[in-house]
Protein backbone atom coordinates (compact mmCIF):
# COMPACT_ATOMS: atom_id res chain seq x y z
CA UNK A 1 0.00 0.00 0.00
CA UNK A 2 1.34 3.47 -0.89
CA UNK A 3 0.24 6.45 1.21
CA UNK A 4 -2.50 8.26 -0.76
CA UNK A 5 -1.98 11.73 -2.19
CA UNK A 6 -3.26 14.03 0.59
CA UNK A 7 -5.67 15.84 -1.73
CA UNK A 8 -7.07 12.69 -3.35
CA UNK A 9 -9.97 11.92 -0.99
CA UNK A 10 -11.53 15.43 -0.96
CA UNK A 11 -11.08 15.69 -4.74
CA UNK A 12 -12.80 12.32 -5.19
CA UNK A 13 -15.75 13.50 -3.11
CA UNK A 14 -16.07 16.50 -5.46
CA UNK A 15 -15.93 14.24 -8.51
CA UNK A 16 -18.61 11.94 -7.11
CA UNK A 17 -20.86 14.71 -5.83
CA UNK A 18 -21.07 16.26 -9.30
CA UNK A 19 -23.11 19.42 -8.87
CA UNK A 20 -24.35 18.35 -5.45
CA UNK A 21 -22.96 18.83 -1.98
CA UNK A 22 -20.26 16.66 -0.43
CA UNK A 23 -21.73 17.10 3.06
CA UNK A 24 -22.32 13.83 4.99
CA UNK A 25 -20.09 11.94 2.58
CA UNK A 26 -16.63 10.51 3.04
CA UNK A 27 -14.07 8.25 1.40
CA UNK A 28 -12.97 5.13 3.26
CA UNK A 29 -10.36 2.47 2.65
CA UNK A 30 -8.50 4.39 -0.05
CA UNK A 31 -5.84 1.91 -1.21
CA UNK A 32 -3.56 1.98 -4.20
CA UNK A 33 -3.84 -1.33 -6.07
CA UNK A 34 -1.30 -1.07 -8.85
CA UNK A 35 0.19 1.10 -11.52
CA UNK A 36 3.48 2.73 -12.31
CA UNK A 37 4.32 6.38 -12.44
CA UNK A 38 2.04 7.15 -15.37
CA UNK A 39 -1.13 5.31 -14.40
CA UNK A 40 -2.72 4.53 -11.06
CA UNK A 41 -5.54 2.28 -9.89
CA UNK A 42 -7.11 2.93 -6.48
CA UNK A 43 -9.80 1.11 -4.53
CA UNK A 44 -12.09 2.92 -2.07
CA UNK A 45 -15.59 3.05 -0.61
CA UNK A 46 -17.81 6.12 -1.06
CA UNK A 47 -19.91 6.45 2.05
CA UNK A 48 -23.04 8.61 1.91
CA UNK A 49 -24.83 8.41 5.25
CA UNK A 50 -25.79 4.71 5.56
CA UNK A 51 -25.00 3.93 1.93
CA UNK A 52 -21.62 2.46 0.95
CA UNK A 53 -20.57 2.21 -2.70
CA UNK A 54 -17.44 0.20 -3.55
CA UNK A 55 -15.52 1.97 -6.32
CA UNK A 56 -12.33 1.96 -8.38
CA UNK A 57 -10.44 5.05 -9.59
CA UNK A 58 -8.22 4.81 -12.64
CA UNK A 59 -6.22 7.93 -13.35
CA UNK A 60 -3.20 9.38 -15.03
CA UNK A 61 -1.93 12.24 -12.85
CA UNK A 62 -1.59 15.69 -14.45
CA UNK A 63 2.19 15.59 -14.46
CA UNK A 64 2.46 12.04 -15.80
CA UNK A 65 4.77 11.13 -18.66
CA UNK A 66 2.81 10.39 -21.84
CA UNK A 67 1.93 6.75 -22.34
CA UNK A 68 2.95 4.88 -25.46
CA UNK A 69 0.87 5.46 -28.54
CA UNK A 70 -0.49 1.94 -28.23
CA UNK A 71 -2.79 2.71 -25.33
CA UNK A 72 -6.15 4.28 -26.10
CA UNK A 73 -6.08 6.66 -23.15
CA UNK A 74 -8.26 6.72 -20.07
CA UNK A 75 -11.00 8.94 -21.50
CA UNK A 76 -11.34 6.48 -24.38
CA UNK A 77 -11.38 3.59 -21.91
CA UNK A 78 -14.25 5.19 -19.98
CA UNK A 79 -16.23 5.69 -23.18
CA UNK A 80 -15.66 2.07 -24.21
CA UNK A 81 -16.74 0.72 -20.82
CA UNK A 82 -19.93 2.79 -20.97
CA UNK A 83 -20.70 1.68 -24.55
CA UNK A 84 -19.87 -1.95 -23.80
CA UNK A 85 -22.28 -1.95 -20.87
CA UNK A 86 -25.00 -0.63 -23.15
CA UNK A 87 -24.29 -3.48 -25.60
CA UNK A 88 -24.75 -6.20 -22.99
CA UNK A 89 -21.06 -6.88 -22.31
CA UNK A 90 -20.46 -7.54 -18.61
CA UNK A 91 -18.45 -4.55 -17.36
CA UNK A 92 -18.30 -2.45 -14.21
CA UNK A 93 -20.77 0.45 -14.24
CA UNK A 94 -19.16 3.79 -14.94
CA UNK A 95 -19.66 6.19 -11.99
CA UNK A 96 -17.90 9.39 -13.10
CA UNK A 97 -15.33 10.74 -15.53
CA UNK A 98 -12.62 13.12 -14.29
CA UNK A 99 -12.59 16.69 -15.57
CA UNK A 100 -9.54 18.96 -15.61
CA UNK A 101 -11.04 21.18 -12.88
CA UNK A 102 -10.91 18.26 -10.43
CA UNK A 103 -7.13 18.52 -10.58
CA UNK A 104 -6.66 14.73 -10.58
CA UNK A 105 -5.55 14.39 -14.19
CA UNK A 106 -7.27 12.16 -16.73
CA UNK A 107 -9.34 9.17 -15.64
CA UNK A 108 -12.61 7.77 -14.39
CA UNK A 109 -14.36 6.13 -11.46
CA UNK A 110 -16.18 2.83 -11.89
CA UNK A 111 -18.04 0.27 -9.82
CA UNK A 112 -15.80 -2.13 -7.89
CA UNK A 113 -17.17 -5.58 -8.66
CA UNK A 114 -16.85 -8.52 -6.28
CA UNK A 115 -15.12 -11.55 -7.75
CA UNK A 116 -11.80 -13.05 -8.69
CA UNK A 117 -9.34 -11.58 -11.17
CA UNK A 118 -6.21 -13.67 -10.52
CA UNK A 119 -5.81 -15.90 -13.56
CA UNK A 120 -4.28 -18.82 -11.74
CA UNK A 121 -7.22 -18.99 -9.34
CA UNK A 122 -9.77 -18.70 -12.14
CA UNK A 123 -8.07 -21.59 -13.96
CA UNK A 124 -7.44 -23.90 -11.00
CA UNK A 125 -9.30 -23.08 -7.78
CA UNK A 126 -11.90 -25.68 -6.78
CA UNK A 127 -14.33 -22.99 -5.63
CA UNK A 128 -14.57 -21.69 -9.22
CA UNK A 129 -15.08 -25.08 -10.90
CA UNK A 130 -18.81 -24.32 -11.45
CA UNK A 131 -17.84 -21.08 -13.22
CA UNK A 132 -15.34 -22.88 -15.48
CA UNK A 133 -18.17 -25.07 -16.82
CA UNK A 134 -19.56 -22.22 -18.91
CA UNK A 135 -16.89 -19.52 -18.73
CA UNK A 136 -15.51 -20.15 -22.24
CA UNK A 137 -18.99 -19.89 -23.72
CA UNK A 138 -19.64 -16.67 -21.79
CA UNK A 139 -16.34 -15.25 -23.04
CA UNK A 140 -17.37 -16.12 -26.60
CA UNK A 141 -20.68 -14.30 -26.16
CA UNK A 142 -19.01 -11.25 -24.58
CA UNK A 143 -16.47 -11.09 -27.41
CA UNK A 144 -19.14 -11.33 -30.09
CA UNK A 145 -20.94 -8.39 -28.48
CA UNK A 146 -17.72 -6.39 -28.23
CA UNK A 147 -16.92 -7.07 -31.88
CA UNK A 148 -20.43 -6.01 -32.92
CA UNK A 149 -20.12 -2.56 -31.24
CA UNK A 150 -20.40 -0.04 -34.09
CA UNK A 151 -17.17 1.88 -34.68
CA UNK A 152 -19.23 4.75 -36.14
CA UNK A 153 -21.26 5.25 -32.94
CA UNK A 154 -21.11 8.96 -31.95
CA UNK A 155 -19.81 8.06 -28.48
CA UNK A 156 -17.14 5.68 -29.80
CA UNK A 157 -13.69 7.18 -29.23
CA UNK A 158 -11.17 7.50 -32.05
CA UNK A 159 -9.11 4.29 -32.11
CA UNK A 160 -5.91 3.30 -33.87
CA UNK A 161 -6.42 0.96 -36.82
CA UNK A 162 -4.35 -2.21 -36.85
CA UNK A 163 -5.11 -5.38 -38.78
CA UNK A 164 -2.75 -8.33 -39.42
CA UNK A 165 -0.33 -6.42 -41.71
CA UNK A 166 0.08 -3.42 -39.40
CA UNK A 167 0.45 -5.55 -36.29
CA UNK A 168 3.04 -7.82 -37.91
CA UNK A 169 5.03 -4.85 -39.17
CA UNK A 170 4.89 -3.21 -35.74
CA UNK A 171 6.09 -6.28 -33.87
CA UNK A 172 8.80 -7.06 -36.43
CA UNK A 173 10.16 -3.56 -35.94
CA UNK A 174 9.83 -3.79 -32.18
CA UNK A 175 11.81 -7.04 -32.09
CA UNK A 176 14.56 -5.57 -34.25
CA UNK A 177 14.80 -2.61 -31.89
CA UNK A 178 15.39 -4.82 -28.87
CA UNK A 179 18.68 -6.02 -30.31
CA UNK A 180 18.28 -9.52 -28.91
CA UNK A 181 19.36 -12.67 -30.76
CA UNK A 182 16.39 -15.01 -30.94
CA UNK A 183 16.29 -17.36 -33.91
CA UNK A 184 12.96 -18.70 -32.65
CA UNK A 185 11.39 -15.23 -32.87
CA UNK A 186 12.87 -14.69 -36.34
CA UNK A 187 11.44 -18.04 -37.47
CA UNK A 188 8.05 -17.12 -36.01
CA UNK A 189 8.08 -13.79 -37.87
CA UNK A 190 8.80 -15.67 -41.11
CA UNK A 191 5.90 -18.04 -40.45
CA UNK A 192 3.56 -15.16 -39.59
CA UNK A 193 4.48 -13.36 -42.83
CA UNK A 194 4.01 -16.50 -44.92
CA UNK A 195 0.59 -17.25 -43.39
CA UNK A 196 -0.70 -13.73 -42.93
CA UNK A 197 -4.47 -13.48 -43.46
CA UNK A 198 -5.95 -10.73 -45.64
CA UNK A 199 -7.11 -7.52 -43.95
CA UNK A 200 -10.66 -7.88 -42.64
CA UNK A 201 -13.22 -6.43 -45.05
CA UNK A 202 -14.84 -4.53 -42.19
CA UNK A 203 -12.64 -3.59 -39.22
CA UNK A 204 -14.23 -4.29 -35.85
CA UNK A 205 -13.63 -3.11 -32.31
CA UNK A 206 -10.91 -5.32 -30.80
CA UNK A 207 -10.57 -5.37 -26.99
CA UNK A 208 -6.83 -5.90 -27.33
CA UNK A 209 -6.10 -7.61 -24.01
CA UNK A 210 -8.95 -10.07 -23.46
CA UNK A 211 -7.23 -12.80 -21.47
CA UNK A 212 -7.44 -14.70 -18.22
CA UNK A 213 -5.95 -12.03 -15.98
CA UNK A 214 -8.27 -9.26 -17.17
CA UNK A 215 -11.53 -11.04 -16.44
CA UNK A 216 -13.57 -10.76 -13.25
CA UNK A 217 -15.20 -14.09 -12.43
CA UNK A 218 -17.35 -15.42 -9.60
CA UNK A 219 -19.03 -18.78 -9.01
CA UNK A 220 -21.68 -17.89 -11.60
CA UNK A 221 -19.09 -17.11 -14.27
CA UNK A 222 -18.00 -13.98 -16.13
CA UNK A 223 -18.93 -10.79 -14.28
CA UNK A 224 -16.67 -8.19 -15.83
CA UNK A 225 -14.35 -7.57 -18.76
CA UNK A 226 -11.56 -5.26 -17.57
CA UNK A 227 -8.60 -3.29 -18.91
CA UNK A 228 -9.81 -1.76 -22.16
CA UNK A 229 -6.76 0.46 -22.63
CA UNK A 230 -5.37 -1.54 -25.60
CA UNK A 231 -8.62 -1.44 -27.59
CA UNK A 232 -8.25 -0.67 -31.30
CA UNK A 233 -9.99 -1.25 -34.65
CA UNK A 234 -8.90 -4.39 -36.47
CA UNK A 235 -9.43 -8.12 -36.93
CA UNK A 236 -11.78 -9.47 -34.23
CA UNK A 237 -10.18 -12.92 -34.40
CA UNK A 238 -7.18 -11.29 -32.69
CA UNK A 239 -9.10 -11.35 -29.40
CA UNK A 240 -9.90 -15.07 -29.65
CA UNK A 241 -6.28 -15.91 -30.47
CA UNK A 242 -4.89 -13.83 -27.58
CA UNK A 243 -7.22 -15.56 -25.14
CA UNK A 244 -5.61 -18.90 -26.07
CA UNK A 245 -1.93 -17.93 -25.60
CA UNK A 246 -0.35 -20.60 -23.38
CA UNK A 247 1.15 -18.18 -20.87
CA UNK A 248 -2.27 -17.42 -19.48
CA UNK A 249 -3.48 -20.99 -19.18
CA UNK A 250 -1.54 -21.11 -15.91
CA UNK A 251 -0.29 -24.60 -16.57
CA UNK A 252 -3.63 -26.07 -17.66
CA UNK A 253 -2.47 -26.77 -21.19
CA UNK A 254 -5.42 -28.92 -22.24
CA UNK A 255 -7.84 -26.02 -21.63
CA UNK A 256 -6.73 -23.70 -24.44
CA UNK A 257 -9.21 -20.99 -23.52
CA UNK A 258 -7.58 -19.25 -20.58
CA UNK A 259 -6.80 -22.52 -18.86
CA UNK A 260 -10.52 -22.87 -18.13
CA UNK A 261 -12.26 -23.93 -21.36
CA UNK A 262 -12.17 -25.56 -24.77
CA UNK A 263 -12.27 -23.94 -28.20
CA UNK A 264 -15.56 -25.59 -29.16
CA UNK A 265 -17.29 -23.79 -26.28
CA UNK A 266 -15.63 -20.43 -27.02
CA UNK A 267 -16.65 -20.69 -30.68
CA UNK A 268 -20.18 -21.85 -29.86
CA UNK A 269 -20.67 -18.91 -27.49
CA UNK A 270 -19.31 -16.52 -30.13
CA UNK A 271 -21.64 -17.86 -32.83
CA UNK A 272 -24.65 -17.92 -30.49
CA UNK A 273 -24.25 -14.15 -30.03
CA UNK A 274 -24.11 -13.58 -33.79
CA UNK A 275 -20.37 -13.70 -34.40
CA UNK A 276 -18.52 -15.46 -37.24
CA UNK A 277 -15.54 -17.63 -36.28
CA UNK A 278 -12.62 -17.94 -38.72
CA UNK A 279 -10.49 -20.66 -37.08
CA UNK A 280 -7.39 -20.24 -39.28
CA UNK A 281 -7.26 -16.58 -38.38
CA UNK A 282 -7.68 -17.45 -34.68
CA UNK A 283 -4.66 -19.77 -34.95
CA UNK A 284 -2.59 -17.07 -36.69
CA UNK A 285 -3.42 -14.59 -33.95
CA UNK A 286 -2.57 -17.15 -31.29
CA UNK A 287 0.90 -17.51 -32.83
CA UNK A 288 1.14 -13.71 -33.13
CA UNK A 289 0.04 -13.35 -29.52
CA UNK A 290 2.57 -15.90 -28.31
CA UNK A 291 5.36 -13.92 -29.99
CA UNK A 292 3.92 -10.63 -28.75
CA UNK A 293 4.07 -11.79 -25.12
CA UNK A 294 7.77 -12.62 -25.56
CA UNK A 295 8.36 -9.15 -27.00
CA UNK A 296 6.52 -7.54 -24.08
CA UNK A 297 8.91 -9.36 -21.72
CA UNK A 298 11.89 -8.10 -23.72
CA UNK A 299 10.49 -4.57 -23.64
CA UNK A 300 10.06 -4.55 -19.86
CA UNK A 301 13.60 -5.83 -19.43
CA UNK A 302 14.87 -3.15 -21.78
CA UNK A 303 13.30 -0.51 -19.52
CA UNK A 304 15.14 -2.01 -16.55
CA UNK A 305 18.45 -2.25 -18.43
CA UNK A 306 18.18 1.41 -19.43
CA UNK A 307 17.63 2.51 -15.83
CA UNK A 308 14.18 3.94 -16.63
CA UNK A 309 12.59 1.32 -14.37
CA UNK A 310 14.06 0.09 -11.08
CA UNK A 311 11.44 -2.53 -10.15
CA UNK A 312 13.08 -5.95 -9.70
CA UNK A 313 10.08 -7.50 -11.48
CA UNK A 314 11.09 -5.77 -14.68
CA UNK A 315 14.48 -7.45 -14.50
CA UNK A 316 12.96 -10.84 -13.68
CA UNK A 317 10.49 -10.75 -16.54
CA UNK A 318 13.39 -10.79 -19.01
CA UNK A 319 13.72 -14.46 -18.12
CA UNK A 320 10.12 -15.17 -19.10
CA UNK A 321 10.71 -14.43 -22.78
CA UNK A 322 11.96 -18.00 -23.13
CA UNK A 323 8.47 -19.33 -22.33
CA UNK A 324 7.30 -17.56 -25.48
CA UNK A 325 10.13 -19.25 -27.40
CA UNK A 326 9.21 -22.75 -26.26
CA UNK A 327 5.51 -22.10 -26.89
CA UNK A 328 6.30 -20.90 -30.43
CA UNK A 329 8.33 -24.07 -31.07
CA UNK A 330 5.46 -26.12 -29.64
CA UNK A 331 3.10 -24.44 -32.14
CA UNK A 332 5.34 -24.33 -35.20
CA UNK A 333 8.26 -26.75 -35.12
CA UNK A 334 7.96 -30.49 -34.71
CA UNK A 335 10.85 -31.99 -32.78
CA UNK A 336 12.92 -34.17 -35.08
CA UNK B 1 23.79 -18.75 -24.80
CA UNK B 2 21.47 -17.26 -22.21
CA UNK B 3 19.54 -14.06 -22.15
CA UNK B 4 19.83 -10.76 -20.29
CA UNK B 5 19.74 -10.07 -17.44
CA UNK B 6 23.12 -11.76 -16.94
CA UNK B 7 23.99 -13.29 -13.57
CA UNK B 8 25.95 -10.15 -12.78
CA UNK B 9 22.98 -7.94 -13.66
CA UNK B 10 20.65 -10.16 -11.64
CA UNK B 11 22.84 -9.80 -8.61
CA UNK B 12 22.81 -6.04 -9.20
CA UNK B 13 18.99 -6.05 -9.37
CA UNK B 14 18.52 -8.12 -6.24
CA UNK B 15 21.15 -6.28 -4.30
CA UNK B 16 19.56 -2.98 -5.24
CA UNK B 17 16.12 -4.13 -4.10
CA UNK B 18 17.31 -5.52 -0.82
CA UNK B 19 19.34 -2.37 -0.10
CA UNK B 20 16.82 0.25 -1.20
CA UNK B 21 13.46 -1.35 -0.33
CA UNK B 22 13.36 -4.49 1.77
CA UNK B 23 15.90 -3.56 4.37
CA UNK B 24 14.57 -0.08 5.14
CA UNK B 25 10.98 -1.41 5.18
CA UNK B 26 11.77 -4.25 7.50
CA UNK B 27 13.86 -2.06 9.74
CA UNK B 28 11.02 0.41 10.31
CA UNK B 29 8.34 -2.26 10.72
CA UNK B 30 6.35 -1.17 7.63
CA UNK B 31 6.21 -4.52 5.83
CA UNK B 32 3.33 -5.17 3.44
CA UNK B 33 2.18 -7.63 0.80
CA UNK B 34 4.00 -5.82 -1.96
CA UNK B 35 7.32 -6.18 -0.12
CA UNK B 36 6.69 -9.88 0.39
CA UNK B 37 5.87 -10.25 -3.30
CA UNK B 38 9.04 -8.51 -4.42
CA UNK B 39 11.09 -10.57 -2.01
CA UNK B 40 9.73 -13.66 -3.67
CA UNK B 41 10.56 -12.30 -7.15
CA UNK B 42 14.06 -11.58 -5.88
CA UNK B 43 14.48 -15.07 -4.51
CA UNK B 44 13.36 -16.57 -7.83
CA UNK B 45 15.86 -14.43 -9.68
CA UNK B 46 18.65 -15.64 -7.46
CA UNK B 47 17.60 -19.24 -8.16
CA UNK B 48 17.83 -18.54 -11.90
CA UNK B 49 21.32 -17.16 -11.43
CA UNK B 50 22.35 -20.17 -9.42
CA UNK B 51 21.04 -22.63 -12.01
CA UNK B 52 22.79 -20.83 -14.81
CA UNK B 53 26.06 -20.61 -12.97
CA UNK B 54 25.81 -24.34 -12.17
CA UNK B 55 24.99 -25.33 -15.75
CA UNK B 56 27.13 -28.14 -17.19
CA UNK B 57 29.63 -26.60 -19.65
CA UNK B 58 28.63 -29.35 -22.10
CA UNK B 59 25.37 -27.48 -22.70
CA UNK B 60 27.08 -24.43 -24.19
CA UNK B 61 29.59 -26.64 -25.99
CA UNK B 62 26.73 -28.53 -27.58
CA UNK B 63 25.02 -25.31 -28.64
CA UNK B 64 28.25 -24.07 -30.21
CA UNK B 65 28.81 -27.34 -32.08
CA UNK B 66 25.26 -27.40 -33.44
CA UNK B 67 25.53 -23.81 -34.66
CA UNK B 68 28.90 -24.47 -36.30
CA UNK B 69 27.44 -27.48 -38.12
CA UNK B 70 24.26 -25.62 -39.20
CA UNK B 71 26.18 -22.63 -40.52
CA UNK B 72 29.28 -24.43 -41.74
CA UNK B 73 31.30 -21.96 -39.70
CA UNK B 74 34.51 -22.28 -37.66
CA UNK B 75 33.37 -19.32 -35.53
CA UNK B 76 33.51 -20.13 -31.81
CA UNK B 77 31.60 -17.19 -30.31
CA UNK B 78 28.04 -18.36 -29.63
CA UNK B 79 26.51 -14.87 -29.88
CA UNK B 80 28.18 -14.27 -33.26
CA UNK B 81 26.99 -17.69 -34.49
CA UNK B 82 23.47 -17.00 -33.24
CA UNK B 83 23.42 -13.66 -35.01
CA UNK B 84 24.43 -15.44 -38.22
CA UNK B 85 21.63 -17.94 -37.71
CA UNK B 86 19.08 -15.15 -37.24
CA UNK B 87 20.28 -13.51 -40.47
CA UNK B 88 20.11 -16.82 -42.35
CA UNK B 89 16.55 -17.45 -41.18
CA UNK B 90 15.50 -13.87 -41.99
CA UNK B 91 17.13 -14.16 -45.39
CA UNK B 92 15.47 -17.49 -46.12
CA UNK B 93 18.67 -19.53 -46.57
CA UNK B 94 17.86 -21.54 -43.45
CA UNK B 95 14.30 -22.55 -42.56
CA UNK B 96 12.11 -24.89 -40.64
CA UNK B 97 13.00 -27.82 -42.90
CA UNK B 98 16.76 -27.31 -42.90
CA UNK B 99 18.25 -30.49 -41.40
CA UNK B 100 19.39 -29.83 -37.88
CA UNK B 101 17.52 -26.57 -37.29
CA UNK B 102 14.54 -27.99 -35.41
CA UNK B 103 16.78 -30.07 -33.15
CA UNK B 104 19.06 -27.10 -32.50
CA UNK B 105 16.22 -24.74 -31.60
CA UNK B 106 14.53 -27.31 -29.37
CA UNK B 107 17.69 -28.24 -27.45
CA UNK B 108 18.75 -24.60 -27.04
CA UNK B 109 15.32 -23.54 -25.85
CA UNK B 110 14.91 -26.49 -23.49
CA UNK B 111 18.29 -25.55 -21.96
CA UNK B 112 17.01 -21.98 -21.46
CA UNK B 113 13.85 -23.17 -19.72
CA UNK B 114 15.86 -25.53 -17.51
CA UNK B 115 17.50 -22.41 -16.07
CA UNK B 116 14.72 -19.81 -16.43
CA UNK B 117 11.58 -21.77 -15.48
CA UNK B 118 12.03 -25.53 -15.01
CA UNK B 119 8.42 -25.78 -13.84
CA UNK B 120 6.96 -24.24 -17.01
CA UNK B 121 4.33 -26.63 -18.36
CA UNK B 122 5.52 -26.74 -21.99
CA UNK B 123 9.04 -27.53 -20.82
CA UNK B 124 7.75 -30.37 -18.63
CA UNK B 125 5.57 -31.71 -21.44
CA UNK B 126 8.67 -32.04 -23.60
CA UNK B 127 10.50 -34.07 -20.99
CA UNK B 128 12.21 -31.23 -19.17
CA UNK B 129 13.62 -32.07 -15.75
CA UNK B 130 14.94 -29.95 -12.93
CA UNK B 131 18.62 -30.19 -13.83
CA UNK B 132 19.82 -28.51 -17.06
CA UNK B 133 20.23 -30.98 -19.95
CA UNK B 134 23.77 -31.96 -20.75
Amino acid sequence: MTAPTPALAPALLQVLAGDGSTGETRIEGLTRLSGGASQQTWSFDWVQGDHRTPLILRRSPPQAVARTNIAAGLAAEAALIRLAGQQGVPVPALQAVLSPEHGLGEGFVMQRLAGETLGRRIATEARLAPARQHLARQCGQALARIHAMPLQHPAMPALRQAGPAAELAHYRQWQAGHGTLRPVFVLALQWLAAHRPAEPVTPALVHGDFRNGNLLVDERGLRGVLDWELAHAGDPMEDLGWLCVNSWRYGVHDRPVGGFGILADLFEGYRSAGGQVLPERVHWWQVMGTLKWGLICEDMLKAWLSGAERDVEKAAIGRRASEAEIDLLDLLVARR
Amino acid sequence: MHDAPSPQQIVEAVGGYLRDEAMPALASGHGDASVAHHARVAANLLAIAQRELAEDPAVAAGERARLQALLGSPQTDIAALTRQLCEAIAGGTIGQHTPGLAEHLWLTTLAKLAVDQPRYDTYRRHGGADAPEA
